[in-house]
């Protein structure tokens, strides 16, 4: 044996301390012990957060790169352990999250085999995955981890998976970390293209009714900055999806709103009204489309993206601005002309006002005995910080928390858009404030969700991250019996909750509780909650049936919103 | 409307690239009618040809998403007439069906008996899907035992070679 070797257990973790990776998140067993073992001597240069299932590792390490920008790292054993780990990855695919996941895997003379806690993993990932390899020799390791590092984050960001025999972890090998900087078949950054720009910048010009739509793509790109300045010099009106939110203020004098299926009323109805659609790193994804065949036909579509692939895949432009929208922003910004649109902003206006009188007024200062979501995150804007994020999980909730946060700052908002993850937001919440924990996390959820991860108020307890949960409870899951009311008769097919008591679970995970159910308490709650300095868990019982409007019904155009 | 193309596609040598790239046709339902791979010009460089009958849409988004893939160098693709393509065909027929008409069959054909066995011979055909399965039909009355046709190795006809993507 020779001194300068280490096992592959010690290279994985010394790989991922050259990759200046803060945490690992994860979950112990058979085929990753070694690791585990080698980790117990690097305590002091990388912290492992022991989460309770694996889905709750890697949604937290998805939260944690949501708000870092950072990739996440999470880990798991062969079998059980790394298919737990599917959701998650899915997940970070279609909302293009930087995670490196590291599997165990059976000695290399078992695979095939079916061998105890065997599983095809990188089979099972390969559709979910950035990229993903099979480690089976020790000297194959570091590359392998450099490699993956360098895909997760660079270009559009995603999952990867390296999945390392246990063989491999157990035998010698030298630790000389290279980085990865260059894969000769990966260009993750197109070239922007000067003449392209020239051509967008003259289409803007023309442009009398020019609208922009932006995505997260801004927030990927670290172009929060570029926009504004190009929307300051244009005056072009702009909305934003749904992972694209915090990337402008809503406080800027352009912004109009949301949009999507429960957006706001002006920013969709409004898309086949413009005359040029400028498009920001954004995938036209048919919660925002609607019906794509009557989707802003009358415009000329602009679409400033990175990734190829998206090019006309859901909406066909006019001219495809391809590479880091920052660079092309910054470019487009010298050559479009000065401008403003008054008379085409006040129509987002008139229709916004329409929206306050018929929706928002009942949602937040509601009259009714019940209690609504939206009044609620009215008082959570009362005290929260300004830099504040808010982690949700999916269904109504999620909307109504987006529909009415103010979100003030970049990287302020985390939920699952793309896939829909329920179960989402409290192990997100926890990677979230883990990133920083002087910073307020704001975990809303719903009960039907927070009972799918309910399991990591341990890994809360435990490493006494003061996440403020607040769950919205209306003992139903509350955005399919919505669907079930309006497009199925409302026949309630499974969708009424018998819940436990939630306050109780929570206190026996050293939560401080409280729970609402009367509107004179609410706003005293609230404040009371974002005083207490470690984690906190807010039940507010809301009303039972109530809905989510706007609205853009499956199949329906974009034009056709519907306020009730 | 639907037509024929051939994707080619240039790629790493890297364990797995095959399944991510059909997992691509996969999820979107569409069916592969010939697959071959092989190694390129460059070492270490594979060249897999696809073809595929679809939408001009379609293909233009499988080509991206193939391209895509980390260890995918390029995509093309070609419509028939944009390419040289052939399919080599081997049938395999019992010694008894052997007379001077199998003859005047297999050089009409162009094609030609490789081997010969004690009790079968096997006839080799180079050409187009459409000229291969015309034999088939004829050597039907010849009792063919066997019948396989390899998928499409094709160059395009553009003069762009992969050396700029490298």
């Amino acid at each position: 044996m020779n001194d300068s070797q280490i096992r592959g257990a010690e290279i994985v973790i010394k790989s991922l301390v050259a990759e200046n990776a803060r945490y690992i998140f994860g979950y112990p067993g058979g085929a990753i012990m070694p690791v585990y073992d080698a980790l117990y001597d690097y305590m002091d240069q990388i912290q492992h957060i022991l989460t309770r299932h694996e889905q709750g590792a890697i949604h937290a390490a998805q939260g944690y790169a949501r708000v870092s920008g950072q990739v996440g790292v999470c880990m798991a054993t062969s079998g059980p352990g790394a298919t737990n780990l599917i959701t998650g990855i899915a997940d970070a695919l279609i909302d293009s999250t930087p995670l490196v996941c590291i599997t165990g895997q059976v000695v290399s003379p078992l695979l095939g085999t079916d061998a105890f806690q065997e599983t095809d993993v990188v089979g099972i990932s390969m559709p979910g995955t950035k990229w993903n390899i099979q480690v089976r020799k020790v000297e194959d390791i570091a590359p392998a981890i450099a490699k993956g590092f360098h895909i997760a984050r660079s270009g559009r960001p995603g999952p990867v998976l390296i999945d390392i025999t246990k063989d491999a972890q157990i035998a010698l090998g030298e630790f000389n970390y290279v980085p990865c900087l260059n894969i000769r078949s990966y260009r993750p950054y197109p070239k922007v293209e000067d003449h392209i720009i020239e051509k967008a910048a003259a289409l803007i010009n023309q442009a009398e009714r020019p609208y922009v739509l932006f995505g997260q793509g801004v927030v990927l790109g670290k172009a929060e900055k570029a926009l504004r300045a190009f929307l300051d010099k244009t005056g072009i009106p702009a909305a934003c999806t749904l992972l694209g939110t915090g990337a402008l203020p809503e406080s800027h004098p352009n912004f109009v709103g949301k949009l999507g299926m429960h957006g706001n009323y002006g920013p969709n109805l409004l898309t086949n009204q413009c005359d040029v659609l400028i498009a920001i790193g954004m995938r036209f994804d048919d919660r925002v489309t609607g019906d794509v065949k009557r989707y802003a036909k009358q415009a000329k579509v602009i679409h400033l993206e990175l990734d190829p692939a998206e090019i006309d895949k859901n909406v066909k432009c006019e001219l495809a601005v391809l590479g880091d929208c920052k660079v092309s922003l910054e470019k487009l910004t010298e050559k479009v002309a000065k401008g403003n649109h008054p008379e085409w902003i006040m129509k987002f206006r008139e229709l916004e006002a329409e929206e306050k009188r018929v929706v928002v007024g009942n949602d937040l200062s509601p009259t009714k005995v019940g209690l609504t979501m939206g009044e609620v995150i009215r008082h959570i804007n009362e005290f929260k910080a300004d830099d504040a994020i808010l982690v949700t999980d999916v269904g109504q909730h999620q909307m109504v928390a987006w529909r009415y946060f103010e979100y003030k700052t970049t990287r302020t908002q985390v939920t699952s858009g793309g896939l829909g993850t329920m179960g989402f937001a409290l192990p997100a919440a926890l990677g979230a404030q883990l990133h920083d924990y002087n910073r307020q996390v704001i975990c809303v959820v719903g009960d039907g969700g927070i009972q799918m991860t309910i399991q990591e108020l341990g890994t809360i307890m435990q490493t006494k991250a003061p996440v403020k949960v607040v769950l919205l409870n209306n003992n139903f899951l509350g955005m399919v019996r919505q669907w079930q009311q309006l497009f199925f008769d409302k026949r309630y097919s499974f969708t009424e909750l018998d819940n436990p008591d939630f306050i109780k679970i929570a206190e026996a995970y050293n939560f401080k509780v409280q729970k609402v159910d009367e509107r004179t308490d609410l706003r005293q709650a609230v404040a009371e909650m974002f005083v207490h300095e470690g984690p906190y868990f807010l039940e507010v019982v809301v009303e039972k049936e109530d809905n989510v409007f706007p609205m853009i019904a499956t199949g329906s155009s974009v034009e056709e919103v519907r306020l009730s | 409307m639907n037509k024929r193309y051939t994707i080619s596609v240039f790629t790493e040598n890297f364990i797995g690239i095959l399944s991510r790239i059909t997992l691509i046709f996969t999820r979107r339902g569409i069916n592969i009618d010939g697959f071959t791979a092989s190694e390129s010009r460059e070492e270490g460089i594979y060249r897999i040809s696809i073809v595929v009958t679809t939408s001009e849409e379609q293909i233009i988004q499988l080509s991206k998403q193939i391209e895509k893939i980390i260890d995918v160098i390029k995509a093309f693709y070609y419509l028939d007439d944009e390419m040289v393509f052939q399919e080599i065909a081997l049938y395999k027929i019992p010694i008894d069906s052997i007379d001077s008409g199998l003859e005047k069959v297999i050089r009409q054909h162009n094609a030609r008996i490789i081997s010969a066995e004690k009790d079968f011979v096997v006839i080799e055909m180079t050409g187009h899907k459409e000229e291969t399965q015309e034999l088939l039909e004829v050597l039907k009355d010849f009792n063919v035992l066997e019948f396989v046709r390899s998928g499409r190795v094709a160059v395009a006809k553009p003069m762009e070679t992969i050396d700029k993507y490298l």
